[in-house]
């Protein structure tokens, strides 16, 4: 079971490659789409990545609610 | 002829010779060729081993993650109009985009992706098909792309008329222009189809040369031992203008876009036309939309791809409707057939043949067809004074463009 900093840091680097996201900028607190500037398709990119990843099941019906970095470290971490 | 003058302002390319104008023309001037072997594991397996492949990479132009969202063949549309736009000096001149406009196109379009994305689908399943595949596909990508990348407003046109696609959106963009739709349009084309499906495709038409133990020498238009054309890929684009647009803004111009002329064939879905009757009609529109004759054009650049069936019927069509008199050539020799590509890259050709008084090489031409009645620029370049010259492009579906360019 990874901790909330290894699934931090490991939705970082999707960021990264995905939408060329600096790991540095990547916290808890942050907006995907207002602090981030992730758009909804590479949004798609990112939970696609992120499911392979942490080997999560993450409905579309979920994606709208994860706003910030920390809505989807919890759902990971719940549901992982 | 039209009382609007339509010059050109601008010129960019990435191809098999280079990665820009520049580099691309000092490559045609000393006849050297793009092609070569593919080898990639794929080709393995192919009747054809060659092509004239990119000299430049998009991704050494592009930032990766953009690279991800693109076709390769947009990504080759985005490098070409930069140059092109940044050559004309346009940006920051205060040009409102209400009247810039995007005419570009592409043969083939987002091929590789539908591929590439059909592989995911099969291997991985739906969930990992990329949200990016439509805007990558889709055929009107390059020219969206292109039309972002400028902003411009006064309307995003994609054209599709196979190997005549870059003559014809050029064409356009003199109508647009012409029509008082627009003061500039970027216009041009694009192509990257080196993929083994396409190849496959045209390999079984039995369209394409296997010259595949001498690359460089496989295309061969117009000569006796020739075997079918080499597949290129690349992208070129002119900035049009408004001449008296041009003139108040000081800019450096190339040459007049001075005519077009567009028929189809009405003959069949890709044989030519062996008395080229639709290519006589569309030279001759266009030298007449010039306010020229036959006898005024010095030069032309032929579509000749080195295919058997394909290159006399030109020959034919020249002399009837320009005279016996130009010296032709075929830069395809070079560089490969860029298919939807070729127009605006050959027009670019003509454009600085014109300014630099230099017909570029039809390198191989080492048999000459019996047939071929008219003057190569064979082997070398050959300085020639150049007033005004013609580019010709003819596709499968039957279409003809001419375009006629001329001095400022």
């Amino acid at each position: 079971m990874a901790t909330r900093e290894e699934i931090t840091s490991g939705l970082a680097e999707i960021l990264e490659e995905v939408a060329g996201v600096n790991p540095d900028d990547v916290a808890e607190g942050k907006s995907f789409t207002d602090d981030l500037d992730v758009d909804s398709l590479s949004m798609v990119e990112v939970v696609v990545a992120a499911e392979e990843k942490f080997g999560v099941k993450i409905p579309d019906n979920e994606v709208q609610n994860l706003k910030t970095v920390g809505d989807a470290v919890n759902y990971i971490e719940a549901n992982a | 002829m039209s009382s609007v003058d339509v010059v050109v302002t601008g010129l960019g390319a990435t191809t098999p010779l280079g990665g820009d104008v520049a580099s691309t023309w000092d490559a045609m001037l000393n006849g050297r060729s793009g092609v070569s072997p593919l080898t990639q594991e794929w080709a393995g397996q192919l009747s054809v081993r060659i092509a004239a492949q990119i000299a430049v990479e998009p991704s050494e132009v592009i930032e990766r993650v953009r690279m991800r969202r693109l076709d390769r063949s947009e990504a080759m549309a985005i490098v070409a109009a930069k140059q092109a736009w940044a050559d004309s000096g346009l940006e920051g001149t205060g040009l409102d985009p209400e009247r810039l406009a995007v005419s570009f196109g592409s043969g083939i379009g987002g091929a590789i992706t539908l591929l590439d994305q059909d592989d995911i689908l099969e291997q991985s399943g739906p969930r990992r098909v990329s949200p990016h595949t439509v805007p990558m596909l889709m055929p009107n990508g390059p020219a969206a792309y292109v039309g972002l990348e400028v902003g411009a407003r006064a309307g995003v046109r994609a054209m599709a008329s196979a190997c005549a696609t870059g003559a014809e959106a050029v064409a356009l963009g003199l109508d647009l222009i012409r029509a008082g739709r627009a003061d500039v349009v970027v216009a041009g084309s694009t192509e990257a189809v080196i993929h083994p499906l396409p190849i496959a495709g045209f390999a079984s038409m039995r369209a394409m040369s296997t010259r595949n133990d001498d690359p460089e020498r496989a295309s061969r238009p117009w000569d006796r031992n020739r075997d079918g054309f080499v597949l290129g890929e690349g992208a070129g684009a002119l900035i049009l203008e408004r001449a008296d647009h041009a003139a108040a803004r000081g800019a450096t111009v190339y040459a007049r876009l001075a005519g077009a002329g567009i028929t189809s064939d009405g003959y069949d879905i890709v044989q030519p036309d062996p008395e080229c009757k639709g290519g006589i009609r569309a030279m001759s529109m266009a030298i007449r939309d010039a306010g020229l004759t036959g006898a005024d054009i010095a030069h032309v650049n032929a579509h000749a791809t080195s295919t058997p069936a394909g290159d006399m019927g030109e020959v034919k069509g020249v002399r009837a409707a320009v005279g016996d008199h130009p010296v032709i050539t075929s830069t395809k020799s070079m560089t490969g057939h860029l298919l939807g590509a070729a127009g605006a890259l050959e027009s670019i050709a003509t454009i600085l043949a014109i300014r630099d008084s230099v017909v570029p090489p039809t390198i191989n031409l080492d048999d000459p067809d019996d047939r071929l009645d008219l003057d190569v620029a064979a082997h070398k370049a050959r300085p020639l004074d150049i007033p005004a010259a013609m580019n010709n492009s003819f596709g499968f579906g039957g279409h003809n463009v001419a375009l006629v360019f001329t001095r400022p």
